[in-house]
């Protein structure tokens, strides 16, 4: 089983980013559970939603306590909250901001950390600051779990015609981003 | 056909292919999404010959799905928590008069301190309306559970909640395969009222009884009830041969057979106690879990065959009665032999996430002979010290 926590803040998509995700993993024949993590839903307030992805029927209903990922859609939650409770020992980092690992103080936590300027790229595609497209496309380039072909389908079952494609665009730019860096860090 | 989808979308799709000829509803978290969905449907024209009420509070739901009932259309609602307490009055007229109304109550806490997240205090509040109630492990039985209750609601004559848990499956997104509309057709054939109120052909129901046969009344509502008990599994049979697939009825018993400890529960909290008590099997500890999908009526016969020779068992509830302890546990009490143990589990009340980590250590302290007869899951001793220095 592999899990994932998404950090955002209330407006940003942080349960959508969760269901697409397990619509991508459902797309390639795995069980995949998205869930909210409900509190306080005041828009820009902390908000936290889960997905699990497995080979087999997914029973359990606990929150991710230990994820093997965390996605960051607003790195100013760096400073308020700790994304990285719980975090497996190599999990795997996404945040979502145009500065360096070292500007965020992610530098010390082993490689597997990856910065993408996804709100940047959903500015450029799509015309606003929504950062889930270009996070899922991030977000396989890093883990391979999924594919982007698999993102692609999920954000196409989701958004109409054109909405589709200007997101399924900064899905394919942010996969390789993301790809680029990590063969030039694996070259490094 | 399985599709990614959100557990409230699920249900008000499924409820949808039940073809109800009234829906009424009155928004409440987290309950809205399923009547939001069903009313896009009726909007959409993809759900015709439906009329959606809006109403002015819970209590005006249930009264138009009585009036809509009671006129012989096929009605279904929708609630939770202070929304279901809001409608009490009007759930015993409801189940009073045997209409067939299916409900789904999306398990919510009832304040105050007020609480939008998931425990079953709410639909446990209202175990004694006459209403059966039912209990959904996960969404594909949340989903096949409405089919279900409106074929037995409408072969009793009897109104049933289908319980889900707020939250934790309203808005959880898993592959549940929706009931098709040519198998529900198949399944579940057209409303066909006992009486109908009708201007042409005027006749009275919910008279008023008197004392001579008030007590007759309340015990044929009570062997009806039981009827279900039987029906249940006969259905469950049926629906299986219709749909390719297992539904409980009653229970769900799992890894019983020779487990010498048998943890009871109701809901969505039987996955994360399943994936503990596999752990605990590989460690060596004989554990089986039984799920009540019937509450109401409640399964004695089915649960004392499923526990077999268990000598322990452990009733974790997501509702309790502040005075004397567990709801489930004092059902469950009478139908065991002497010589078994009784251990209640409060947990998860109010939200608070129920964790294999918590559940093996309380579990263990079972087979170790350290559980006390009665345990809050996870409760924060510093905050009850905190709560005590508060000046009076």
């Amino acid at each position: 089983m592999f899990e994932v926590r998404i950090h955002g803040r209330g407006g940003q998509g942080v349960v959508t980013a969760a269901e697409l995700l397990a619509a991508a993993a459902f797309a390639e024949g795995r069980s995949a559970q998205a869930f909210p993590s409900f509190g306080s839903e005041r828009t820009g307030a902390p908000v936290v939603a889960f997905c699990r992805i497995a080979e087999r029927p997914i029973r359990l209903r606990e929150p991710i306590l230990r994820p093997d990922a965390v996605i960051v859609q607003d790195a100013t939650l760096l400073r308020q909250t700790d994304v990285l409770a719980g975090l497996a020992d190599g999990g795997l980092v996404l945040v979502n901001s145009t500065r360096a690992e070292a500007e965020l103080g992610l530098s010390d936590h082993g490689g597997r950390v990856i910065v993408v300027p996804a709100s940047r790229l959903a500015r450029e595609y799509l015309g606003r600051p929504l950062p889930n497209a270009a996070l899922l496309g991030g977000f396989a380039a890093l883990c391979g779990l999924i594919s982007l072909e698999s993102v692609t389908a999920a954000i196409r079952a989701r958004f109409p015609g054109p909405v589709a494609e200007a997101n399924t665009a900064a899905a394919a730019a942010a996969y390789d981003l993301v790809r680029a860096h990590r063969k030039e860090r694996a070259r490094a | 056909m399985l599709s990614q989808i959100e557990g409230s979308r699920a249900v008000a799709e499924t409820v949808g292919h039940c073809r109800p000829q009234v829906i009424c509803a009155y928004p409440i978290s987290p309950q809205t999404h399923i009547v939001e969905a069903l009313s896009a449907l009726v909007k959409s024209g993809r759900l015709t010959a439906c009329e959606f009420v809006n109403v002015e509070s819970e209590f005006a739901a249930m009264s138009v799905a009585i009036g809509a009932s009671a006129a012989g259309a096929r009605a279904y609602t929708a609630t939770a928590s202070q929304g279901l307490l809001y409608m009490a009055e009007a759930l015993y007229n409801a189940s009073g008069l045997g209409l067939p109304i299916v409900m789904t109550v999306a398990n919510r806490a009832i304040g105050a301190p007020i609480n939008i997240w998931n425990d079953h205090s709410d639909a446990m509040s209202q175990r004694d309306s006459g209403w059966i109630q039912l209990y959904a492990e996960d969404n594909q039985a949340a989903a096949d559970l409405h089919v279900l209750a409106f074929r037995l609601a409408e072969e009793l004559s009897t109104p049933v909640m289908v319980c889900m848990d707020g939250f934790v499956l309203t808005h959880a997104v898993e592959a549940v395969d929706v009931p098709s509309q040519a198998a529900v057709d198949r399944f579940l054939p057209a409303f066909q009222p006992r009486q109908v109120l009708d201007p042409d052909a005027p006749l009275t129901i919910g008279a008023m009884v008197g004392p001579e046969a008030f007590t007759e009344v309340r015990y044929l509502a009570h062997t009806n009830q039981l009827r279900a008990l039987a029906r249940l599994p006969e259905l469950a049979d049926q629906f299986a041969a219709t749909f390719h697939r297992d539904l409980d009825a009653l229970v769900s018993p799992y890894r019983c057979d020779d487990a010498s400890t048998v943890v009871v529960a109701l809901g969505s909290v039987l996955g994360t106690l399943k994936d503990t008590v596999d752990g605990m099997r590989t460690a060596g500890m004989p554990i089986g879990v039984l799920g009540l999908t019937a509450f109401r009526p409640f399964p004695a016969a089915a649960i004392k065959t499923a526990i077999g020779a268990a000598k322990r068992i452990v009733v974790l509830e997501r509702a309790f009665a502040a005075g004397a302890g567990g709801i489930v546990s004092a059902d469950l009490a009478p139908v065991l032999p002497a010589d078994r143990e009784l251990y209640t589990v409060v947990a998860g009340l109010g939200g608070r996430p129920v964790t294999r980590d918590s559940l093996r250590e309380t579990l263990a302290a079972a087979f170790a002979g350290r559980l006390a007869p009665l345990t809050f899951l996870d409760l924060d001793e510093r905050l009850l010290r905190a709560a005590e220095e508060v000046p009076s």
